[in-house]
């Protein structure tokens, strides 16, 4: 079992040959057929010289010193969409909240490993967090747009990181980028609260690129909106991905499916400490390109989550 | 309470009260009885102030035009006082003012720290620390003023300006520091009802955390804080033992913070304790103080809510 964890670890996209049960299941010429498959099949290839974002290697987060999620090691690479996909509860908000440093605010949760950035260690002494944050936006699971009109939320963190700007230039621009422009140019200093939970989401969007990050983390953003706002969402992140790294956990293997490059499955290990009790915590399991993952994955683990059959 | 299954055509199910509701019926008559009673007798206060306050105006010798606008008090000449009570609301005004610019900047970064910066085990240790600095007598805040203030001020201050023995000054600032932990106690409440989901998508974008305080935190716990500071300014308002031993009695217009003062409250002490027979102008003077100072505090209520209804930024 333990061999199969340290194949997570997918340098580029070259895979050891190395036997696996899943491996044994695919000799057995059992190509998954679905329409996840099909889907995932379907996207752009993935560009192989990409350049490595984020670099992970060894990491263990913990929460009180219990480890939510441990041993990642996996490269992110740029202008791509990367997927997290995975049970409720394996770690995945956990792994994404580390690569912008937003678990510092959290006094109880620590991180061992080394996460770089762009070359850059992350954990460093001497790196200021806002910093990061800057560079790498989040935009949350719950739509949290501030209580203030539409214009302030955009120009919130322009002012906050001191950027100099055309305060109507980047409003428009950054709306247009959410693809939300259209809906609101007539109403920019009302407040943001009237707007509907998928136009919120897309403020939440607009806002994180109207600081020009580079990467941007997005935690299940869809996950209360309707097809139809999801689908809006959707476009909005394949356009995205001309100018940004993004990152997405989802809970939506048809998301998955469409919309990402690559896709990281993560699941929960239980595992026994000395006095015999449960350990509950995160492992990724398999990495690869989304259409490897949904049409011809490594691991019966993965096969099983992303056909359904996950119990 | 039968369990057998009725076709449609059976009797109608029983959807009639039982017994056990007698014991909710007399319970919410209880609390009935005890809402009715808080209220009737604050109205019954409010009855008996403004109709004797009434009485005053009757007399000849006063009108509410002159009491409003009068610049003189002086109310123990009988009918020849002179009943301006502009210089005591001037005094309760100076007062209040200083108190409120000791107790908002120092309150309110109290609570910032308590509830952005602070550490959880810090936060449990000093709130209940502040909260009994809230409890303290306030006719022990009154000798410390008068004691230790006033000389302080003297031997700082006092290089520059006279200084009273008994002044404005003195009494505010200590006056500051009682109302001190209101402030910071329910504004740190205000502040830390603040939903984590803000502050984290400030901090998403690259925020510092000085940035995240006041142009999140802040506006979006303005009504609570409003409201603290109303509270604390209420407290202040009425506020008598700390004036009555370190402000002075002296009705004196004067904005100078250095001079003695007297305030409303101040007054209706040293009016109650001179024997002013019940039925004299003195007598009467005291309620008239009082319902203005009643008025007053209402006034600023009604001015805060309006306020907050305005400025507020509601998250949910
Ligand atoms: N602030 C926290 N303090 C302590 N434990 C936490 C904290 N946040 C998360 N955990 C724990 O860490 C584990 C992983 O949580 P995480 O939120 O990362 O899961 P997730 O994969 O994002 O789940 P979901 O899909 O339901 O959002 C869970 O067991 C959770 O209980
Ligand atoms: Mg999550």
């Amino acid at each position: 079992m333990d061999q199969q964890h340290e194949q997570a670890r997918v340098d580029g996209h070259a895979r050891t040959p190395v036997a696996t049960i899943a491996d044994e299941h695919r000799r057995n010429g059992a190509r998954l057929d679905s329409d996840l498959a099909r889907q995932a099949a379907a996207g752009r290839t993935v560009r192989d010289d990409a350049a490595v974002v984020f670099d992970l290697d060894d990491v263990t987060v913990s929460y009180a010193g219990f480890p939510a999620i441990r041993n990642v090691s996996m490269q992110v690479r740029e202008r791509m969409i990367t997927a997290l996909i995975g049970p409720s509860g394996c770690g995945k908000t956990t792994l994404l909240r580390t690569l912008n440093r937003m678990n510092d605010l959290i006094p109880s949760a620590s991180v061992e490993g080394t996460v770089r950035y762009k070359g850059a260690d992350l954990y460093a002494r001497h790196v200021d967090p806002v910093e990061v944050r800057r560079r790498i936006g989040m935009v949350f699971q719950k739509a949290n747009p501030f209580p203030k009109s539409i214009r302030d939320n955009i120009l919130f963190g322009p002012k906050a990181t001191g950027m100099t700007f055309d305060a109507d230039d980047l409003v428009e621009k950054s709306l247009r980028g959410a693809a939300l422009w259209d809906e609101v140019k007539d109403k920019l200093d009302s407040s943001a609260l009237g707007l509907s939970g998928g136009q919120q989401q897309r403020l939440c969007i607009a806002r994180a690129i109207a600081v020009e990050p580079d990467t941007i983390l997005m935690d299940e953003p869809c996950s209360a909106l309707d097809p139809i706002a999801t689908g809006a969402i959707e476009n909005l992140m394949r356009e995205l991905r001309e100018h940004y790294t993004i990152i997405i956990v989802t809970h939506n293997m048809q998301q998955a499916a469409r919309a990402s490059d690559m896709t990281a499955f993560v699941t929960t290990e239980v595992s026994h400490d000395e006095d015999g009790r449960d350990r509950r915590s995160g492992r990724l399991i398999e990495y690869d390109r989304t259409e490897v993952i949904f049409g011809d994955p490594r691991d019966t683990r993965t096969e099983d989550y992303v056909s359904g059959r996950f119990g | 309470m039968t369990s057998d299954v009725r076709g449609a055509g059976g009797p109608a199910v029983d959807l009639r009260a039982g017994s056990r509701r007698l014991g909710e019926k007399l319970v919410l008559t209880l609390l009935w009885v005890c809402a009715a009673a808080s209220i009737l007798t604050t109205v019954g206060i409010v009855v008996i102030l403004f109709s004797e306050a009434a009485g005053f105006f009757r007399e000849e010798a006063v009108s509410l035009r002159g009491f409003l606008t009068g610049t003189t008090w002086q109310p123990f000449g009988g009918a020849q006082g002179k009943f301006g009570v502009l210089p005591l609301v001037a005094g309760t005004l100076l007062v209040t003012v200083i108190a409120l610019l000791v107790a908002v900047p120092l309150g309110l970064t109290s609570a910032a720290y308590l509830s952005e910066y602070a550490s959880p085990r810090t936060r449990r240790i000093l709130k209940p620390v502040l909260e009994v600095l809230a409890g303290v007598p306030t006719v022990v805040l009154g000798y410390f003023a008068l004691t230790f203030m006033t000389p302080l001020l003297r031997a700082t201050v006092g290089q520059l300006t006279t200084i009273s023995v008994f002044n404005a000054a003195s009494a505010g600032i200590v006056m500051g520091i009682m109302i001190v932990p209101t402030v910071a106690s329910l504004s740190e409440d205000a502040m830390s009802a603040v939903p984590q989901a803000l502050r984290e998508g400030a901090y998403g974008l690259g925020a510092t955390k000085r940035h995240v305080v006041h142009s999140v935190v802040m506006p979006a716990a303005l009504s609570g804080i409003v409201a603290a500071i109303i509270l604390a300014l209420g407290r202040a308002i009425g506020e008598t033992m700390i004036v009555a031993l370190a402000a002075g009695n002296l009705p004196n217009l004067t904005y100078n913070p250095f001079e003695q003062i007297q305030t409303m409250t101040a007054y209706i002490v040293q009016a109650v304790q001179g024997e002013a027979p019940r039925g004299s102008l003195t007598y009467e003077s005291i309620f008239a103080v009082g319902a203005l100072l009643f008025v007053i505090t209402l006034l600023i209520n009604i001015a805060a809510a309006r306020f907050v209804r305005r400025f507020r930024e509601v998250y949910s």
